[in-house]
């Protein structure tokens, strides 16, 4: 009985561990510039594409991973470019529409860039499962858990310790007066594209040996991800860690004591349910406007 | 290409007769519509579909092409969507007047377009899986794959022989899951089999060690049977590994592709699974009629395209060869002869199987049509 236990809660772990990583790109985006990334999810796609097709060609793994990290970050970079700034004046809402069409195009690149087969990536420390009081784990989930936890560290001493970082929040609470003091508000937007695209990748590297990858895997990616940053609390980054593990515990408990039918249905009413009575999410600043 | 020879000796006779006769109609070509699914989720089917009929119409012409004339053929992309693909049969239909319509990559695509087909009285062909195609039989609707229920019945005879009598069901909850699913709860009783645990998962999951745990505690279960194509059946597989499931894993003809091979890697030894004749050409017996069929369309759809030739780019095949042989045989591009010379196709050897339609059957593959592999050391098995 626990054993079963255990093994919902390892599935539900290694799915969460997945949503949150997606999840921690639109917590960054949104932190920066108030605008939700909908192409978050194909920076992730683009993040394994390139890896598993790098190290499917001969490439040694760590060169291959590094120079996924670069081409995703270019990506992420060309989006701020050529698709954001030149309608920075625009509404939010004009914006977020813009990153749609992105992911679009992003997928639809992929496409001929690649192709529209799967792709693996072989797992980092072999595919022997680890066994816990009778229940398995693969040892690519603990490099998802780990590397979560390294990523979320890394931002929040990025974010609370170094300059560019407290710009990059600054930029978030009042872009008027960021400005006034100094910040250079452009270069603060693309370094936040440029690092969520980055973290999409690394996202996308680590979990293509445990879901593989295709050009459309930044879909189910970017949507899982999504909910899990609104249901952590937008623009927070522990919030978005929180909520995709809940996101996949849930939905794992779900098919595993009452019926798999309905996981993705219980899933979405815990959000809903938690939404109702904290719209700002788990962990969501109170959107209180001073007046 | 037996046929094609033949059809092209054919051709040559027609046409000396029609210089004879002075009554040369050379000129108009035989129209061939098609939508088909090479981009979108369904672009596993559609892309390779396209291929195989704009390489052997290219082939066809070069050696003559039918009744002495060239064929046309009008590809259009649907993209998968089953209003695309109703737009672009009523423009087959209207604007572009064609004799004939190969197409529908998908069940969706294809029961979108047959209301238009039925009413413009065209003959079809469609290339998707499910039995709703044909059955009830409509008039101008005809099908070359195997359907989801011939799968399950395969794999549950096979299942029958090794003296299986209680397994579990996992499949995936959409389209061509769903539809083996409820196919194979349909089936299942004819065999003696129950099914004692029952459970799907989302086409995109990225874990179901949950559900595979549910049913390795499930009471008495002997083998396991995953309905489902893409990702999906990769992933059951490894998590199956995981788990060190004792009983035996049975996959649909879903997976019938190296790239689930390629994705599952190890964890899929000893899978078993139905599949077309073509999936293992070399391992059919000398005596079986479609091996020189599948032999020789593997080496040309591999020649031409440097990859892997897939039971779907075989389904357009005999779509294309059915419709050229009744062409032919009917000496015209008559809609209402054509189709009654594709209902009497019979003892066509396609990559599919062996194909003889009647008025109650417009799919006319036999079970036999199914062999079943085990995966050993990467590659298929034959294991009937």
């Amino acid at each position: 009985m626990f054993a079963a236990f255990l093994q919902y809660l390892f599935s539900g772990l290694t799915s969460g561990a997945i949503y949150a990583l997606a999840g921690l790109g639109f917590a960054i985006i949104y932190n920066s510039s108030q605008v939700i990334n909908f192409a978050q999810g194909e920076f992730i796609m683009i993040g394994g594409m390139s890896s598993a097709t790098l190290v499917a060609s001969g490439v040694p793994m760590p060169l291959a991973i590094s120079l996924a990290m670069l081409i995703s970050m270019a990506a992420g970079i060309a989006l701020e470019k050529f698709a954001i700034e030149p309608a920075r004046n625009s509404d939010v809402v004009t914006i977020i529409i813009i990153t749609i069409g992105a992911s679009i195009f992003m997928r639809g690149a992929a496409q001929l860039i690649w192709d529209k087969e799967f792709h693996s990536l072989p797992a980092f420390s072999g595919e022997s499962p680890i066994a816990v009081m009778g229940a398995t784990l693969m040892p690519q989930s603990l490099w998802v858990f780990a590397v979560s936890g390294v990523v979320i560290v890394a931002l929040w001493w990025f974010f609370n310790r170094t300059m560019f970082g407290k710009a990059m929040l600054g930029t978030s609470h009042n872009r008027l007066a960021a400005q006034l003091v100094g910040v250079g508000v452009k270069k603060v937007l693309l370094a936040s594209f440029a690092l969520s695209a980055l973290l999409g990748a690394v996202g996308g590297i680590v979990v293509t040996p445990i879901t593989f990858t295709n050009y459309e895997a930044g879909i189910m990616l970017g949507l899982k991800g999504f909910s899990a940053a609104v249901l952590g609390g937008l623009g927070n980054g522990g919030g978005a860690i929180v909520g995709g593990l809940i996101v996949g515990i849930a939905e794992a408990l779900a098919s595993g004591y009452l019926s798999s039918a309905y996981k993705d249905a219980i899933a979405f009413v815990i959000i809903l349910f938690v939404l109702f009575f904290m719209p700002n999410g788990l962990f969501g600043k109170r959107g209180t406007d001073r007046v | 290409m037996r046929n094609l020879v033949k059809l092209g000796v054919v051709t040559v006779v027609a046409a000396g007769v029609c210089a004879v006769a002075g009554v040369a109609s050379a000129a108009e070509p035989i129209k061939i519509g098609a939508f088909l699914s090479a981009t979108g989720p369904a672009s596993f089917l559609g892309e390779p579909e396209k291929k195989t009929l704009e390489m052997y119409v290219a082939k066809l012409n070069k050696d003559g092409g039918v009744l002495g004339r060239k064929v046309e053929l009008v590809v259009y992309d649907d993209g998968g969507a089953g209003d695309k693909a109703s737009t672009f049969a009523k423009r087959l239909i209207e604007s572009d007047k064609v004799d004939l319509i190969i197409g529908g990559s998908t069940t969706g695509t294809t029961m979108a377009a047959i209301p238009l087909i039925e009413r413009a009285q065209i003959p079809f062909i469609s290339l998707a899986g499910a039995v709703v195609i044909v059955e009830p039989v409509k008039k101008w609707v005809f099908k070359t794959p195997h359907t989801d229920r011939m799968a399950a019945e395969k794999v549950f005879s096979d299942m029958k022989k090794k003296g299986i009598s209680k397994i579990a069901l996992i499949s995936e909850d959409a389209g061509f899951g769903k539809s083996g699913h409820d196919q194979s709860v349909a089936v299942v009783k004819n065999y003696g089999i129950e099914i004692v645990a029952d459970e799907v998962y989302s086409p995109k999951d990225p874990d179901v060690t949950a559900q595979l745990t549910k049913i390795k505690n499930a009471p008495g279960v002997q083998a396991v049977f995953n309905f489902g194509f893409g990702q999906g059946p990769a992933i059951v597989t490894k998590n199956y590994k995981q788990l060190s499931m004792p009983m035996p894993l049975y996959q649909s003809h879903g997976v019938a592709s190296k790239d689930y091979i390629r994705l599952a890697g190890e964890a899929s030894e000893g899978v078993r699974l139905p599949a077309a004749g073509l999936v293992v050409p070399d391992q059919l017996a000398a005596t079986d009629p479609q091996k020189p069929v599948v032999t020789a369309f593997k080496k040309e759809y591999e020649a031409a395209f440097k990859s892997d030739v897939s039971t779907f780019a075989g389904h357009a095949y005999d779509g294309l060869q059915i419709a050229l042989v009744a062409i032919a045989r009917a000496g015209s591009v008559d809609k209402a002869k054509v189709r009654d010379e594709i209902e009497k196709t019979s003892g066509y050897v396609g990559t599919g199987g062996l194909v003889s339609m009647s008025p109650t059957d417009h799919m006319g593959l036999s079970p036999a049509a199914f062999h079943m592999v085990e995966i050993r050391k990467g590659d298929w098995v034959l294991s009937d």
